[in-house]
């Protein structure tokens, strides 16, 4: 699959309660498809003091609807990009890294959890998996219930949507992980996780304990997303050491990444 | 008009333009296949490659500043071997020049890499890397004094026969010291300025930014550093100079060849557009026209 650098139209954005933002563009020319869990590079111009393009999750992708960002306003870059109007040309370049295996059999049940700004490549991969016959569980963990609302309607197509939040003002109060779905995460025969690192730790322990097939998306700090920089390494095993994650990731299966114990 | 923008770095070492990607910046080159035809590239310069595989330093390893981002990878590589094995086949059907950077935590480090690459037909010159501020051996600890420099730069002549372009840390008190040390024990051309030695810190986190607190600062903000160096040690040394720091657009790279380097090379600008190498290549074709000049050789040094 060819790499391009492909400039973007945006046609709709609006913010969700959490104030992360659904951007919705479509590409000025030809655009290689993108598969759920790679990402784009944007680059973010009049930001003053950024230099270095933004790795951003796709969150949905379709010939028909074009390209979809879930975008946290982070710093002074991101927070520019939020903001720009409708009609905005962006360039980017795209697709980037390994995605989520999405080779499933009809009838399996997996369970997709995310946290944050973490959710957005689980919203196409929940649409992928559902339309080759699996039963999709959603698993939100949020702060409060301003980070929770307006994200189940990204997953119309999932069976049943959980929800955590820290302070219990939605869903079962704690940590992704304390919903009770995860004291029989065997039930399931795939669990795909984004989110914060200590989110993702959490569910690959229970994962590996359940002895349950399981998927993580990385968010290393990244510069060039082709795997030339070698900025963005995480050290998964003892036998590979560092490998970039904008290449051989961003989605690494559990068994591979052995040094999270 | 048909303009000249072959430049000759002496040793045979013939580029068919002068724009190199810097080491480290541009991998093995097909990384950047996808975007652009490599073989219009003056030459491309491979990551750093040490005697033993390294894995580098811990994450983080990048922060970006204005302008800039300050790195500490640490020379993550495979080693020599590996790169003889199998990279190096990956690189011989291109037509540019493929040129190896060396690296190392010990003199015989730098000789055993330079005598396993001495049989390789296709790599006309390696460059030699006493200025990496990343590792705790070597690298930089070299290239910070006029001693260290003739010390490398004498050893590796000896086991390498073909072009010999030696890499300097703009970390020193008077860069053209170390440039005149590097020319007097045989190097064929020097190649400047590799990343200045700096340091981010986090302040709602109260810590640095990086895994190794200080790492190396490139990018645009460096660029000013770079030519005002380029032009002393032109000035200086009677071998080629490689002019690189920040360089992001032909008129960017016209100010180093103006400044005295016969080519440059082009590093982190390559991971914000991968196809800029072309852009600059074309801007100073677009530049010559538009200044009747003839040939890329006639403005070298004009200031």
């Amino acid at each position: 699959m060819s790499k391009c650098i492909c400039d973007f139209r945006l046609i709709q954005s609006y913010a969700l309660p959490s104030g992360n933002r659904i951007m919705q563009f479509i590409p000025e020319g030809d655009c290689p498809e993108c598969f759920p869990g790679q990402f784009i590079e944007v680059k973010i111009d009049h930001a003053p003091t950024a230099l270095l393009r933004r790795p951003i999750s796709v969150c949905h992708y379709s010939v028909r609807d074009g390209l979809t960002l879930l975008v946290k306003p982070q710093g002074p870059a991101t927070s520019l990009f939020t903001e720009l109007p409708l009609g905005s040309v962006v360039n980017m370049m795209l697709p980037l890294g390994h995605g989520f295996n999405t080779d499933i059999k009809p009838g399996e049940k997996v369970l997709l959890a995310g946290g944050g700004v973490g959710i957005a490549p689980l919203v196409m991969l929940c649409d992928c998996l559902a339309e080759k016959g699996a039963t999709v569980h959603i698993a939100l963990g949020g702060r409060s219930a301003n980070d929770i609302n307006g994200i189940p309607q990204l997953f119309p197509k999932a069976e049943r949507v959980f929800a955590s939040t820290n302070d219990g003002s939605a869903g079962t109060e704690g940590v992704v992980t304390d919903i009770p779905i995860f004291e029989r995460l065997a039930d399931y025969e795939r669990v795909y996780c984004c989110g914060p690192t200590p989110m993702m730790k959490a569910v690959a322990r229970i994962a590996r304990a359940s002895e349950v097939w399981c998927e993580v998306s990385l968010e290393n700090h990244m510069a060039c997303g082709l795997g030339a920089c070698l900025c963005c390494v995480e050290n998964i095993n003892e036998a590979e050491g560092n490998v970039c994650v904008c290449t051989e990731g961003p989605v690494f299966n559990i068994n591979r990444l052995t040094s999270w114990q | 008009m048909a303009i000249n923008l072959s430049v000759d770095l002496g040793a045979g070492l013939v580029l068919k333009n002068p724009v190199l990607t810097a080491s480290g910046t541009f991998g093995y080159g097909h990384e950047f296949s996808d975007f652009i035809d490599l073989d219009k590239l003056g030459g491309f310069i491979v990551k750093g490659t040490t005697l033993e595989p390294r894995q580098g330093n811990p994450s983080p390893r990048m922060a970006e500043t204005p302008m800039g981002m300050i790195n500490a990878v640490g020379l993550q590589n495979k080693g020599v071997a590996y790169f003889v094995d199998h990279i190096y086949p990956t690189l011989t059907r291109f037509d540019s020049e493929v040129i190896v950077n060396v690296s190392g935590a010990k003199l015989s480090d730098y000789v055993a890499v330079a005598e396993a690459l001495a049989p390789l037909d296709k790599i006309h010159a390696i460059e030699v890397n006493i200025s990496c501020p990343n590792v705790k051996a070597g690298g930089m600890a070299f290239g910070t004094t006029a001693a260290g420099a003739a010390e490398v730069t004498s050893a590796v002549r000896k086991a390498w026969n073909k072009h010999l372009m030696v890499k300097l840390s703009p970390n020193v008190t008077d860069i053209t010291e170390i440039a005149t040390a590097a020319e007097a024990s045989g190097a064929d051309s020097v190649s400047l300025i590799n990343t200045l030695l700096a340091m981010d810190i986090d302040v709602e986190r109260r810590r640095p930014r990086l895994s190794t607190i200080t790492g190396g600062l490139s990018g645009p903000a460096v660029r000013p550093v770079a030519v005002r160096m380029v032009w002393q040690v032109a000035k200086r040394v009677k071998i080629p100079v490689v002019g690189l720091g920040g360089i992001c657009s032909a008129d960017d790279a016209l100010q180093f060849i103006m400044a005295g380097a016969t080519a440059v090379q082009v590093g982190t600008a390559n991971f914000i557009d991968p196809t800029v190498t072309i852009r600059i290549i074309d801007g100073i074709t677009d530049y010559c026209h538009r200044h009747n000049i003839s040939d890329i050789n006639s403005l070298r040094g004009i200031i």
